[in-house]
C-alpha cells in the first residue's frame, strides 16, 4: 500500500510537471483547475481504474469521464504516463493541427471516453453507461470528475436524480471542490452550500474528504460497498495546488504560465 | 404517425434487444404497449430532456440503439447542446424523435409548435434529418435509421400525412415523386405534403402539370432528383410547415445557387420570420399562415401565369 501511494504521488508529480509545461508551451488557460484535480486523477489512473493501454476499448474497462473538460491537459498527461501514447506527444497540446485541444477530446486520443468542455454533460452520460452496465450485469464502474462551479448547471441535478432513482451503485461522482470558479468564489457566485446535504437529499451516499490526501482518496475509492446508492465524493481541494503563487488564486483559472512562472513552479513542485 | 412509429419500433425491437425507447415522460396512450412488452428496452427518463439525451449517449456508447422520444421542441431545442456535443460529435447511434411537427399541436400554443427544428438540426454535423410524408414512410424510415449507423433526427407529424398513395417505390436515399409534370417543380417535406398533393391534383384538373417531389430526407438530400426536375421546369416552389429560414426552402435555394441554375421563378412557402401565436388547430393554422392547399394552389397559379 505504501509503495502504491508513493507510486501515485509520483504520478501526480509527473502530471503536474506535464500540465505546467503544456499550459506554458501552449499559452493555455486552466492550470489552476488542472492542479486542483491532479491528485484525484493520479489516484484514479495510478490505483483505481481498470484499463489497458494496449486495448483501450476492452469491454470490461472502467469508464472515466472528465466532466470538467477544461482540465483536459491533466487527463492527457495521466494517459501518457499510463502508456496510452508517448509523453512526447504532449508537446503538441494546443498547437495548430494537434489532437490535444484545451478541453478534453476523444478524437484520435486513445483512452478518452467522452469529449467534454461544456460543463454539465459528463454525469448524465455516465448515468447512461452505468444504467447499461447495471441492467446487463457488467462489473465495471463509471467515474465522473466534476468541478464545483459545474454544479451550477441544472443538467447535473437531472442526472443526480436519475442515478439515485435507478440505484446506480456502480456510478461514482467525484467533485473537485476548490471553491473558486471562473470569476469569483463559488460562495459569492451561486452558493452551493450545504453541498453535502444536497447530495444526501438527492439520495446519494456522500463522503467528504481531502482531495489531496492520496491515501484517503485511494481507500475511499477502493472500499467495498454494499449500499445501492450512487456514491459522491466531495473532495476538498485547492485551486492551483502545489504551486504556492497559484494556490487559491482565481487569476490562474485563465492565466497561462510565463517562462518565469514555469521555472519557479517546476522548482517548487520538484522540491516537495 | 406516432402510433405507426411506436408499432413499427416495437415490431423491430422485439427482434433486436439493442433498441431502447427513452421518453421524456410523454406518449400517453402510445407508450404503454412498448413498456408492457419490452420493459427492459423502455426507459422513462422523466421530464428532463437534457439528461435523457445524455443517458441515450451513454447507452449508445455501450452499443445500444436508443430512441429519445418527446414532442415539439423538447427533444431538440431543450437539449440541443447534448445532441451536438454528446451525440453528434461522438457519432453515436442515438435516434431523436419528435412528435408534433409544425402546427400538429395547434391549440397548445407557440411553445408546442416545432417550426425551426429542421433548420437547426440540419446544421449539426453527422446528424441525418428525416421527415416522412405518410404513415408508410414512417415505417420505412424507422427501419432504415436503425440499420444506418450514427445519429438521426426523425420529425413526425401528429396527423397521418398523405393517404391513398402506394409507397412501394419508396427509396430511403431518394426523394419521392408523387406526381410527374413539367411546368413547375413543387417540393415539400413531411405531412404538409398532404396539402401540396391536393393542390397539385386541383391544378392537374386545370391542365397545369406539376412535378411534385416529397423530400423525406432533408439531410442527406437527394440532389440528383431535385436538380433533374428543376433543370427541366426552371420554376420552383417549396412548401414546409416550418419557418422559411433554414429548412427545406433554404436547402433547395442553396442547391440551386451552388449549381448556378438560372431560374425563372423561386418561391418558399412556410412560416415567415415570425412566431405562430394565433390559437387554432392544425388545419386552421395552415390556412392562417397560408400553407394550406388553397394557398399553395393560388401561389402556383401565380408563378405559372405571371
Amino acid at each position: 500500500m505504501k509503495n502504491k501511494i508513493q507510486e501515485i504521488q509520483n504520478l501526480a508529480l509527473q502530471i503536474r510537471k506535464h500540465a505546467l509545461k503544456m499550459t506554458h508551451s501552449g499559452q493555455s488557460s486552466h492550470i489552476g483547475s488542472i492542479l486542483s484535480c491532479t491528485d484525484i486523477l493520479a489516484t484514479l489512473y495510478g490505483g483505481v481504474l481498470n484499463f489497458d493501454p494496449n486495448n483501450p476499448k476492452f469491454n470490461n474497462r472502467d469508464r472515466f469521464i472528465l466532466s470538467k473538460g477544461h482540465a483536459g491537459a491533466g487527463v492527457y498527461a495521466a494517459l501518457a504516463e499510463s502508456k496510452f501514447f508517448s509523453p512526447n506527444e504532449l508537446n503538441n497540446h494546443y498547437k495548430n493541427g494537434s489532437i490535444f485541444s484545451g478541453h478534453v477530446s476523444h478524437k484520435g486520443v486513445p483512452g478518452v471516453e467522452l469529449s467534454t468542455g461544456s460543463l454539465g454533460h459528463g454525469l448524465g452520460v455516465g448515468c447512461g453507461i452505468s444504467y447499461f452496465a447495471k441492467i446487463n450485469k457488467k462489473s465495471f464502474k463509471t467515474y465522473v470528475v466534476m468541478s464545483d462551479g459545474e454544479l451550477d448547471e441544472g443538467s447535473i441535478w437531472e442526472a443526480a436524480m436519475f442515478a439515485a432513482h435507478f440505484k446506480l451503485d456502480n456510478l461514482i461522482a467525484i467533485i473537485d471542490c476548490n471553491k473558486l470558479q471562473s470569476l469569483d468564489t463559488t460562495k459569492n457566485t451561486i452558493n452551493l452550500e450545504p453541498l453535502e446535504e444536497k447530495w444526501k437529499a438527492f439520495n446519494w451516499d456522500v463522503v467528504k474528504l481531502d482531495g489531496h490526501n492520496i491515501s484517503n482518496l485511494l481507500s475511499e475509492l477502493l472500499k467495498a460497498r454494499s449500499s445501492k446508492k450512487p456514491l459522491c465524493l466531495i473532495c476538498d481541494t485547492i485551486k492551483g495546488k502545489g504551486v504556492s503563487f497559484m494556490e487559491n488564486q482565481v487569476l490562474w483559472h485563465y492565466k497561462p504560465p510565463s517562462k518565469d512562472d514555469l521555472d519557479s513552479a517546476l522548482k517548487e513542485i520538484e522540491k516537495k | 404517425m406516432r402510433n405507426t412509429f411506436v408499432d413499427e419500433l416495437l415490431n423491430i425491437a422485439s427482434h433486436n434487444n439493442k433498441i431502447m425507447l427513452l421518453t421524456g415522460d410523454l406518449g400517453f396512450g402510445v407508450m404503454e404497449k412498448f413498456q408492457e412488452q419490452l420493459p427492459n428496452q423502455f426507459l422513462n427518463c422523466g421530464v428532463a430532456e437534457q439528461n435523457m439525451t445524455a443517458i441515450a449517449s451513454g447507452l449508445a456508447m455501450s452499443g445500444m440503439i436508443p430512441f429519445t422520444y418527446s414532442i415539439g421542441n423538447f427533444p431538440t431545442f431543450r437539449c440541443l447542446e447534448h445532441i451536438r456535443n454528446d451525440v453528434a460529435y461522438h457519432k453515436l447511434s442515438v435516434k431523436i424523435v419528435s412528435i408534433g411537427s409544425g402546427f400538429s399541436y395547434g391549440q397548445l400554443g407557440m411553445s408546442h409548435h416545432a417550426t425551426e427544428d429542421l433548420s437547426v438540426m440540419r446544421s449539426i454535423p453527422e446528424l441525418s434529418v428525416y421527415s416522412p410524408a405518410s404513415k408508410d414512410e414512417v415505417k420505412q424510415i424507422t427501419k432504415n435509421i436503425i440499420e444506418k449507423d450514427g445519429p438521426a433526427y426523425l420529425r413526425l407529424d401528429k396527423s397521418v400525412g398523405i393517404t391513398g398513395i402506394n409507397s412501394q417505390n419508396f427509396n430511403f436515399e431518394k426523394a419521392t415523386s408523387f406526381m410527374k409534370g413539367d411546368e413547375i417543380t413543387v417540393i415539400s417535406i413531411g405531412a404538409i405534403s398532404e396539402e401540396v398533393y391536393d393542390a397539385c391534383n386541383a391544378l392537374k384538373k386545370e391542365s397545369i402539370s406539376c412535378d411534385f417531389l416529397s423530400v423525406h430526407s432533408l439531410k442527406p438530400i437527394d440532389k440528383d432528383s431535385i436538380l433533374k426536375s428543376i433543370k427541366k421546369t426552371k420554376k420552383v416552389i417549396t412548401i414546409e410547415e416550418h419557418s422559411i429560414i433554414g429548412g427545406l426552402g433554404s436547402t433547395i435555394s442553396e442547391i440551386c445557387s451552388e449549381e448556378c441554375i438560372e431560374l425563372l421563378k423561386f418561391k418558399r412557402m412556410g412560416l415567415k420570420d415570425e412566431f405562430s401565436s394565433v390559437v387554432g388547430d392544425q388545419d386552421f393554422l395552415r390556412k392562417y399562415y397560408e400553407i394550406d392547399s388553397k394557398s399553395i394552389y393560388n401561389e402556383i397559379i401565380k408563378l405559372i401565369k405571371n
